[in-house]
């Protein structure tokens, strides 16, 4: 056994992880940048209001000030974002300005920008910014928006519906007649946000000499940035670099081109110089996009044998003022509609989804986009059902589980579904959790009028998507990832990947491929990525593609490198190809017993060439890309549980113990997955039990500190058990599905049913 | 400049040891000077109202928030940074189980999170999990769900005393 034999699958370390211990990572406000300006944005105080005027006399005169920026100033440099899907039928989204234009239709959105030396002196004259505002009649409520009467959100709209489409077969009706058991769910699902702990900032300096845009940015995704710079600012996008450093945090925040970044980089061309902002924790819960805000209301139908006969859906979602740029916000609403009863075998299925514009912070991508919403509404259902029934839950969900042999199909609900695992991983679930005895503990201690419940959540997630979402709506995200690879002079591979990391440790998964592929340490392979000057071109990160699709072309690309060396060793060993092996960072031939390291193997390759057998100027580098052919998605799934205990005289709730099985294929890396995993069940307890961004009738956000939001804390959070049951996936040879968004599926769901179970023998359910 | 230079103050303190002396306006906070005037960028900004711990540093050996206390107060003091820590090996056990056990995703917490974690692990007894996770509890991490962190922890401390993991 080599070293580097078997390095996919072991928790390797991260190489990035010394940086971050000792203080020395580099997000962007740790970026120097002399002679860079500051920018302070002086933001709505309303939910919706008319501007009037605006006055930056005095402001221009404060210390330190260059100039105060309105959107007359960006007018030419600058177009309007519009967020059009030709896939879906919107009506015409309304235009987006990088600064605000006769009307602001949320809190928070920028009004003007101060560009001062130091971030202090913008923010001392943004104060002195005068804007004349006259309020108009806002609209707050997700309900009331879709009233004929309702206040639009954005003056000039027609409605304020954003989207009101269907999905499913005719049949559901009859569904629900031939039913001998129905049950109905409605939850309102508050609004979120993702709360990054590294706020967005951006350094943006132009070069009018050369026309260059050069963008520093904490961002997912530097080349769907490009793009949109590029369009947006007409620049040619081979005139633009996108650079993401150490990201502090993203979750799906980080992935929209934001109205205020977007005026950074429009300044920078207006002044010709840097121009630098970080967002400040205040302005970033305005301004951060936010995520969930939904009324879901689902039926489930059952036969006598408690066999799933149909599910009807409907599906309120509030998307704030705009769909940001250039991905929209329907995609919560309909993952939420579309993949309630996602794993399980039914017939019929109905949903109707409306997504409505409110006068609140847009919404945008938030870890899980909308399938923890779908998984909630499916499984609170499924307890539901069972309590009606008399059934244990667990096995209700065993007699209607899409069966584990399924190759592909698509569902009612018109979702193409890949290979499954949903029955081996309830039963691994089981035995962690040693269920019947948690069930005999539970009845033992309600008679002693202690409440513990105990809840279960399926689910499947949507991972590693390909060019069906963005590519056929016309939007330029890039569906695949790339990777380039090529042999040091030292012997160790350097690796430039499109995938970008955010802390996941993607990087790292991506070295243990190229290591195994080459017969070197992961220590060996250096990742670069997130720099669209030296990236191939790629999405980034998305919906859970860092390993499984950066991964398969990290494979490719170290599989051709490898054929490269082999060639090029068979000739300077002078034995055939197939008789060489590699390893321990050397070529061995079989043949004849010699040896060669891949040092020196690249050094008569790059420096001294006029000993190679032969001549020629070998080639020991490859890049190959890869994007989901023949699939739309790699379909992931798990199963989580979840004890707690409700004080009930208190209401308080306590979280005694969490477990996650899940099936992303093959894992690279369980040290990383797993925490990946625990990491996203937290953010899921903390959109049930603490999360919420509370507004008033007015749409003023009303708890906008960390203070005041709260996120789950360690003392808030149990230990939280991780198995895996790894159905490598036929669709790519590496075989790993995505992960990052597991956790937070399937959490809030399991939690919402150990608190319904607990209250169960009071009559008493949460909504 | 005129006025800033009448509106600074003068403050003199020690930075990982080495003493430092400069002019500041009175309403810069610690961790803006360390990090804008000194160049000390471990020390992070995450809330700006003492609630995330991300820009913890160590004031005359306690850890408090930079963000809530003014580069002014520091006066006299000796403040101790994550690169101080770094440089002087005192953590290095520390850093060394955060690394191995993937404590940390975005690292961004991570300064922060190991200097209430070095003064947890200074406190004589070994704290259990959940006694861990009180103390962990006004330090956010967003990434992990902080059962790496706890493990990395709990493994120090009972190194540090002599007891196999």
């Amino acid at each position: 056994m080599t070293e580097s034999q078997g390095i996919m699958g072991k928790g390797v370390a991260r190489a990035d992880a010394r940086r971050l211990v000792a203080g020395a990572g580099c997000y962007v406000d740790d970026i120097g940048a002399p002679g860079a300006l500051h920018i302070a944005f002086v933001r709505s105080t309303h939910a919706h209001a008319a501007i009037l005027s605006i006055d930056t006399a005095a402001a221009a005169c404060m210390p330190g000030v260059v100039r105060v920026v309105c959107a007359g100033d960006l007018e030419g440099i600058c177009k309007p974002m519009q967020v059009a899907m030709p896939g879906l039928n919107m009506p015409t989204a309304s235009l987006q300005y990088p600064l605000a234009i006769d009307e602001v239709c949320w809190q928070g959105a920028p009004v003007a920008a101060i560009a001062a030396r130091s971030r202090a002196q913008a923010e001392d004259a943004a104060e002195h910014v005068l804007v004349e505002y006259e309020e108009l009649p806002a609209v707050v409520d997700a309900q009331q928006a879709l009233t004929p009467d309702s206040p639009r959100a954005v003056l000039g709209r027609e409605g304020n519906m954003a989207l009101d489409c269907t999905f499913g077969n005719a049949n559901v009706a009859a569904g629900f007649a031939a039913a001998a058991t129905v049950v109905e769910q409605r939850i309102v699902f508050d609004r979120q946000t993702g709360v990054s702990l590294e706020s967005r900032g951006i350094i943006a300096t132009f070069s009018p000499l050369s026309g260059e845009l050069t963008v520093h940015m904490s961002h997912q995704s530097p080349f769907q940035m490009r793009e949109v710079f590029s369009e947006l600012l007409n620049l040619p996008n081979h005139r633009v670099r996108v650079v993401c450093p150490d990201v502090g945090g993203a979750f799906g925040l980080k992935l929209h081109a934001y109205p205020d970044e977007v005026a950074v980089a429009a300044i920078a061309i207006l002044l010709g110089r840097t121009i630098r902002f970080q967002a400040d924790r205040l302005e970033s819960f305005l301004s951060d996009t936010h995520a969930r805000e939904a009324i879901g209301v689902a039926r489930l139908a059952l036969d006598s044998a408690g066999r799933f006969l149909a599910f009807d859906v409907e599906a309120l979602s509030g998307l704030g003022a705009y769909q940001p740029y250039p991905r929209g916000s329907v995609g919560e609403g309909l993952h939420m509609a579309q993949m309630v009863g996602a794993p399980y075998q039914f017939d019929n299925f109905r949903a109707r989804l409306r997504a409505v514009h409110q006068n609140k912070s847009p919404t945008g991508a938030y870890r899980g986009v909308g399938q923890p919403l779908a998984c909630t509404l499916t499984e609170t259902l499924v307890d539901r059902a069972a309590r009606a029934i008399g059934m244990d839950p667990a096995e209700l969900r065993r007699r209607n589980f899409l069966p584990a042999e399924h190759t592909s199909r698509t569902t009612p609900a018109g979702l193409e579904m890949g290979a499954v695992s949903l029955q081996p991983c309830l039963d691994t679930l089981l035995a962690m959790m040693q269920y019947e005895d948690l069930r005999r503990e539970q009845q033992r201690l309600r008679k002693q009028r202690v409440y513990r419940g105990i809840g279960i959540a399926s689910f499947i997630e949507m991972t590693a998507v390909g060019a069906a979402l963005y590519g056929a709506n016309q939007i330029a995200v890039a569906a695949q990832e790339g990777c380039s690879v090529r042999l040091e002079p030292s012997g160790t591979v350097l690796c430039h990947s499109s995938a970008t990391d955010q802390g996941q440790g993607v990087r790292t998964g991506i070295a243990q491929i190229v290591a195994q592929a080459l017969g070197i340490g992961a220590a060996d392979v250096t990742v670069r990525a997130g720099d669209t000057a030296s990236s191939p071109v790629g999405g980034g990160a998305w919906a859970s593609r860092g390993m499984a699709i950066g991964g398969q072309a990290a494979l490719l690309a170290a599989e051709e490198l490898r054929g490269k060396i082999l060639e090029l060793g068979a000739r300077i060993l002078k034995t055939p190809a197939e008789q060489i092996e590699l390893a321990d960072g050397g070529l061995r031939s079989a043949a004849n017993a010699r040896t060669l390291s891949l040092a020196e193997l690249a050094n008569i390759a790059y420096f001294r060439q006029h000993q190679l057998p032969g001549g020629g100027c070998p080639e020991l580098s490859a890049t190959r890309h890869y994007a989901p052919q023949g699939f739309p998605y790699l379909t992931a799934n798990g199963i989580q549980g979840c004890l707690v205990e409700v004080d009930i005289e208190t209401g308080m709730i306590g979280v005694l113990r969490l477990w996650v099985v899940h099936d992303c294929g093959r894992v690279v890396n369980p040290l990383l997955v797993d925490e990946q995993i625990r990491g996203g069940v937290a953010q899921g307890i903390g959109g049930v039990l603490y999360e919420h961004c509370e507004y008033s009738e007015s749409g003023q956000l009303s708890n906008g500190t960390l203070a005041d939001y709260l996120v789950p804390m360690a003392g808030e959070l149990p230990d939280i058990e991780v198995a895996h049951v790894a159905s490598v996936a036929a669709e790519t040879a590496l075989g790993a599905k995505g992960v990052g968004e597991a956790g937070t599926i399937g959490a809030g769901a399991a939690l919402w049913n150990a608190v319904n179970d607990a209250l169960s023998p009071l009559g008493a359910a949460m909504e | 400049m005129s006025q800033a230079s009448k509106s600074s103050v003068d403050v003199a303190f020690v930075v990982n040891g080495s003493a430092i002396s400069e002019q500041v306006a009175p309403r810069i906070t610690l961790v803006d000077f360390l990090r804008q005037r000194l160049g000390l960028t471990g020390s992070h900004v995450g809330c700006e109202h003492g609630v995330c711990g991300a820009c913890h540093v160590r004031v005359d050996g306690q850890v408090l928030r930079g963000c809530l206390l003014l580069a002014v107060q520091a006066d006299g003091a000796e403040v101790q940074t994550i690169e101080g820590l770094s440089s002087s090996g005192e953590i290095a056990d520390l850093q060394e189980a955060f690394v191995r056990r993937n404590a940390m995703q975005c690292g961004f917490c991570t300064p922060g999170m190991l200097m209430i974690a070095a003064d947890i692990l200074a406190r004589r007894e070994v704290l259990s999990r959940e006694a861990i996770r009180d103390a962990l509890s006004g330090t956010y991490c967003r990434c992990t769900g902080y059962q790496s962190i706890v493990d990395a922890i709990e493994e120090v401390a009972l190194a540090r005393h002599g007891i196999a993991a």
